[in-house]
């Protein structure tokens, strides 16, 4: 279970996250929605340790993700990063089996690459792409492979940042779901975040809105619909008027 | 404007100054506490070395030939005002050797590496691949910085030894063909006036060129601003750093081997 209590972040004057309370129960998919500039993605990193919180506690099984094996913390997590955050240099077979070449999980680089094989198969790619360079990959196959990369090592945990931006309807359709698929058939804890509230109907088990540096509105993603927050109202229905300032 | 204006403006830049100093010096004793802790990279380092040392040496070389020839006919011409023509050959080899040989290497390693450092290590800060590899367990100052910072260290003194003796066939070329030296005599009179201390204190200054170019290519590589203009920014800053560092480092060991 990850729990984060009171996490503040202040960038310069921009106070970004300013009380967040939240709690992903194992095994669930938490989707995080809101808009632009709203600190997503630093909620999602701060629990990384990619940024720290100003204040406030962020746990892991009840135990504070600052302290303690550092490499083991991390061993326990995959990520799919919005852009990819595919390893230019590699071949896209090196790029999945990255953390079973190196570190504690080291295999025989015939097994890694047969692992990575595996999983470009597990999303959808064929063998052939395995000696190919990212840069020879379209946008929907590099995060085809980006999602490969997050679950080379089975990990417990698994985050999504916007996970379906830049892709069409159709793929954004096919990530989605296999997201679901593979989130469900590894029994991971999965926590997304996004705009796109077609990703969160296919994803989500439960969902949170962040606004204003806090966590808006948390529930079942079956209760979205009918909640009356008009946050809520106005986030999932995109419209320009309602609290929720928009720039025209 | 008050009057203290200008004094607090220029406090403010001294400041700004020392904490870049201080953030420089911190990063560089990280670079050099993790290269004896493992885990290596010895693919990156290979590669490294490959990306510095084998692909600079055309560059490299043909500073030094030209160099070799210009120095030669600067000393001649020179020379003739004082009959000493005849010192052309030590003289265009303790020249190479100790001074230019190093520092044109270290400039053109640092106009060619710090940049391609800076760029390549900016452009995977903004793309998210060093948040990548910090989530797939990898310490990026150890898979990115250490293999390049230990390659640089190394190829550079190997590509200043060859510079060194690419620029004295520089000018013995000009000297044998257009100043109509004898070329048994040229070589002789290298040979006899160049000592192992004035070539191996070329090749030190190459090793500290060497760490200051590829420290100040991750330097700013991973500290690059945001899009385009912040890998611009940092690429312009690493090769600016690296070049400033190498006069000011040449002159201190200068100081220090000959004084």
């Amino acid at each position: 279970m990850i729990e984060l209590s009171g996490v503040h972040k202040t960038f310069g004057s921009n106070k970004v996250l300013r009380g967040v309370d939240l709690t992903i129960a194992s095994g669930t998919s938490m989707v995080i929605i809101g808009g632009s500039g709203t600190g997503k993605s630093v909620l999602l990193k701060s629990i990384l340790g990619l940024v720290t919180p100003d204040a406030g506690q962020i746990t892991l099984d009840g135990q504070d993700v600052t302290r303690g094996d550092r490499d083991a913390f991390l061993a326990r997590f995959g990520m799919l990063f919005q852009g990819g955050a595919l390893f230019d240099s590699m071949r896209i077979w090196e790029n999945v089996a990255f953390r079973l070449l190196r570190g504690t999980l080291k295999r025989p680089k015939a097994e890694a690459r047969e692992i990575a094989i595996e999983k470009l198969r597990r999303v959808g790619l064929g063998p052939q792409v395995a000696d190919l360079y990212p840069a020879e990959l379209s946008g929907g196959m590099q995060k085809r492979v980006s999602l490969a990369r997050a679950i080379a090592a089975e990990p417990e945990i698994i985050f999504f940042d916007e996970p379906t931006t830049g892709l069409d309807p159709i793929m954004s359709g096919v990530i989605n779901d296999l997201i679901r698929e593979i989130v469900t058939e590894m029994g991971a804890t999965a926590m997304t975040i996004t705009h796109d509230m077609s990703s969160v109907r296919a994803i989500a088990d439960n969902v949170a809105m962040l606004h204003g540096g806090k966590v808006r509105w948390t529930g079942p993603v079956s209760e979205m619909d009918a909640t009356p927050d008009p946050y809520v109202q106005q986030f999932i229905h995109g419209r320009a008027e309602g609290p929720i300032e928009s720039l025209r | 404007m008050s009057l203290l204006s200008p004094v607090a403006a220029l406090g403010r830049v001294t400041l700004g100054l020392l904490a870049h100093l201080g953030r420089v010096a911190i990063f560089a004793a990280q670079v050099v506490s993790h290269i004896f802790r493992p885990p290596w990279y010895p693919r990156e380092f290979f590669h490294a070395l490959m990306q510095i040392g084998w692909f600079s040496l055309p560059v490299v070389g043909l500073t030094a030939l030209f160099t070799g020839g210009a120095l030669a006919l600067q000393i001649y011409a020179g020379g003739a005002r004082f009959s000493a023509e005849a010192v052309v050959p030590a003289i265009v080899a303790i020249g190479m050797v100790r001074e230019l040989g190093p520092v044109l290497g270290g400039l053109m390693v640092a106009a060619r590496v710090a940049s391609s450092i800076a760029a390549e290590i900016g452009t995977m800060k903004v793309t998210e691949q060093i948040d990548a590899l910090v989530t797939l367990s990898t310490n990026p100052l150890k898979y990115l910085a250490v293999p390049r910072v230990v390659a640089a260290t190394l190829a550079v003194p190997v590509l200043v030894g060859v510079g060194d003796a690419i620029g004295i066939m520089g000018g013995w070329l000009v000297g044998v063909n257009r100043l109509h030296f004898n070329s048994a005599a040229y070589l002789k009179n290298t040979m006899d006036f160049l000592e192992v201390w004035d070539v191996s204190s070329g090749l030190i200054k190459g090793a500290a060129f060497g760490f200051l170019v590829a420290l100040m290519g991750c330097y700013h590589g991973m500290h690059s601003g945001r899009g385009a203009q912040g890998v611009g920014a940092a690429t312009k800053a690493a090769v600016v750093s690296a070049s400033v560092l190498i006069f000011a480092a040449n002159y201190l060991l200068t100081e220090l081997f000959f004084s």
